[in-house]
């Protein structure tokens, strides 16, 4: 696709005026934020440009000071992360949010576990864990990132790689709108991330479109449609990876070079 | 630059397609017993139950384990807070004011029916409400304004305790005036073993003029009417059952155990975490006004200055930790609490039985609570 057809659609989630303060350092500076239907946007810049901010105040988990985000052409508030998931953006943190000491089935559905049909669901609330295995158990095949012995095994005993797998395995299995990857690959061996590139090329096929923060150039060159370029807590400018380099890339966001004026 | 690039990646078209699978034949029996205790971790107390009831058997005689019975008795109380109290523990808190609540409650139930003269049932339920509500103020300490559970519990253990005797005056109701004008408020106490050896007995035209003897002809009913269970135990039992329910297979268990383990992942996998810290607490409330309920069917009075409202706070801790629930939250389960107060209670009956000195009791209890500790650190280690 190329970067004109895509400026024609109406963006699927948009960040205006953004802004966020903790005490005196600001950490998001009136920043603006696209993300079109479809594509991958690749989101980079130097540690402490904000770039995890950025992410936060779109995924709910920070409530940013001023400025809007917008859904779908909605406006929207997310004051918790749920509020975001219920709207159909999933987020795997560089942190991976998950309870090291339940099993990969219990943090793959925590916070929307399938209760059991009939009375021992709504009466009893009893948990439907059959059906929540199976289910985590085909989602971690499909990603074919690792084999799982026990899917009842708890999370701590998994390697780190596995770990980042449930994570990543979570929110392709839930996102339905957009889907937020931070750092995905950064714990990940040459084959682990390769089947991560292979999900995320999959995931957009299948229409979602997907924000990926990444530190790794040859990975975001390899798989964005757009690069957003982070500096000092706004967005420098957006290139397309297929008309700049690498170097042009890193030279921008560490402040080496200017982009050309749009 | 492009040139030099390799392309690393296009060499794993030749790597090993096979799963990884773990060498399995390289565990010792030593491992092998450390995945399952990190698999099922209340088997640790149960195996210390099981050998202290062996050993006290092998060592009193035959005349140990039928005293089982006095045993549950005797740990109803501070069984049914170590429930609460490994609530709280498994959310990596800690309550110290179970004792006082569980007093309090006692205290407000008797009031509610001998000062203001309400129906015992309708005193019952404003204790429990009483005790909910206390918990309430609690969890939303912790969860709100984000005081750390120890100082928030150890604050309201001690305002809890002043306003019970305050509020009653420090004055006792007596078990009498209880037995002959509110018989609910001590319905815990009674034994229906009892009971149904006197309804089959008078089924067939039995009756005795005063008390009924131990033995009589009757080997079974003999057997019944010396188990000595009151439905406060048959409480405590039936209370563990549903609380590890809750724990195993609702939603909400699962919530307990992540805000334990990690609140800030708990929280963006998308727990809502003052939720369930509210919902613990007040649930631990509530069982802990149960547990005043209890009190009054076990002492028989209402008194303000029972000792379950100093040294109930500790001894729950104590049964929670024998127990093997990770003080550091989200480990452990509801019958490593219950089996933790039974070897408390096994080892007090047990030392005074064979005539010690009470001192080797605590002696005893302190060794099992540092083990307790140690074999927790040595299962966590799996994950290593």
């Amino acid at each position: 696709m190329d970067q004109k057809g895509i400026e024609l659609m109406d963006p699927i989630l948009k960040g205006v005026n953004l802004t966020k303060r903790y005490g005196k350092v600001v950490a998001l500076d009136n920043c603006d934020f696209e993300l079109y239907p479809g594509e991958i946007l690749g989101v980079i810049g130097d540690n402490g440009a904000g770039k995890s901010t950025l992410i936060k105040a779109l995924s709910g988990a920070v409530v940013p000071d001023g400025g809007e985000v917008w859904l779908e052409g909605k406006r929207v508030r997310f004051a918790t992360p749920n509020d975001a998931r219920h709207a159909g953006i999933e987020t795997v943190y560089q942190t991976l949010a998950v309870s090291p000491a339940l099993s990969i089935a219990d943090n793959m559905f925590m916070g929307r576990e399938i209760r059991k049909k009939g009375l021992r669901g709504k009466l009893l609330r009893q948990l439907d864990k059959q059906a929540m295995e199976q289910f985590a158990r085909q989602k971690l095949s499909d990603l074919g990132l690792m084999t799982i012995q026990n899917i009842n095994q708890a999370v701590e005993t998994l390697s780190g790689g596995q770990r980042q797998g449930v994570a990543v395995a979570r929110a392709a299995a839930f996102g339905s709108k957009v889907i937020i990857l931070d750092e995905p690959t950064a714990a990940l061996g040459v084959k682990e991330s390769r089947k991560v590139l292979e999900l995320i090329a999959d995931v957009r096929n299948r229409g979602i479109p997907i924000i990926l923060i990444s530190h790794n150039m040859p990975h975001v060159f390899e798989v964005c449609d757009r690069v957003h370029v982070h500096r000092l807590g706004k967005r420098l400018t957006v290139i397309d990876p297929k008309n700049h380099t690498m170097s042009d890339a890193v030279a921008y966001m560490t402040g080496a070079k200017e982009p050309e004026a749009a | 630059m492009a040139d030099k690039s390799d392309n690393y990646e296009s060499v794993l078209g030749g790597a090993t397609q096979n799963v990884a699978s773990f060498e399995n034949s390289r565990k010792t029996p030593l491992m092998r017993l450390q995945g399952t205790l990190h698999h099922t971790p209340s088997l640790v107390p149960l195996i210390v139950l099981v050998g202290a009831i062996l050993i006290f058997t092998g060592w009193l005689g035959p005349r140990f384990l039928p005293q089982m019975s006095l045993v549950f008795q005797q740990i109803q109380i501070v069984g049914i807070l170590a429930l609460a109290q490994s609530l709280i523990i498994l959310t990596a808190g800690i309550d110290l004011s179970v004792g006082a609540i569980a007093v309090f409650c006692s205290v407000i139930m008797g009031q509610a029916t001998f000062r203001y003269g309400l129906p015992p049932a309708v005193a019952l339920m404003v204790g429990f409400a009483v005790g909910t509500g206390l918990g309430a103020v609690s969890g939303w300490l912790v969860s709100r304004v984000k005081i750390p559970p120890f100082i928030a519990t150890l604050g309201m253990w001690q305002i809890v305790l002043a306003a019970n005797y305050i509020y009653s005056r420090n004055e006792t109701i007596r078990a009498r005036d209880i037995r002959e004008e509110a018989p609910v408020l001590q319905w815990l106490g009674n034994t229906p073993n009892e009971q149904l050896v006197v309804w089959i007995e008078g089924l067939r035209g039995i009756t005795y003029e005063r008390i009924r003897p131990n033995v009589t002809d009757q080997f079974w009913l003999d057997l019944i009417w010396q188990t000595k269970i009151t439905y406060g135990v048959l409480l405590l039992i039936a209370m563990a059952f549903v609380l590890s329910y809750m724990l195993r297979a609702t939603a909400w268990g699962r919530h307990v155990y992540a805000v334990g383990d990690d609140p800030e992942a708990a929280q963006l996998a998308g727990v809502n975490v003052n939720r369930t810290l509210m919902s613990v607490y007040m649930l631990s409330g509530f069982i802990c006004a149960v547990a005043g309920w209890i009190m009054i069917g076990r002492i028989g009075s209402v008194s303000p200055s029972a000792s379950t409202g100093v040294v109930g706070n500790i001894q729950s801790i104590t049964a929670v930790v024998i127990g093997g629930i990770s003080l550091f939250g989200g480990r452990g389960s509801i019958w490593g609490a219950f089996f933790g107060a039974l070897i408390v209670g096994v080892f007090e009956l047990g030392l005074r039985m064979a005539g010690a000195n009470a001192q080797w009791t605590y002696l005893i209890i302190g060794f099992l609570i540092i083990g307790a500790v140690a074999v927790d650190q040595w299962i966590r280690k799996v994950s290593n």
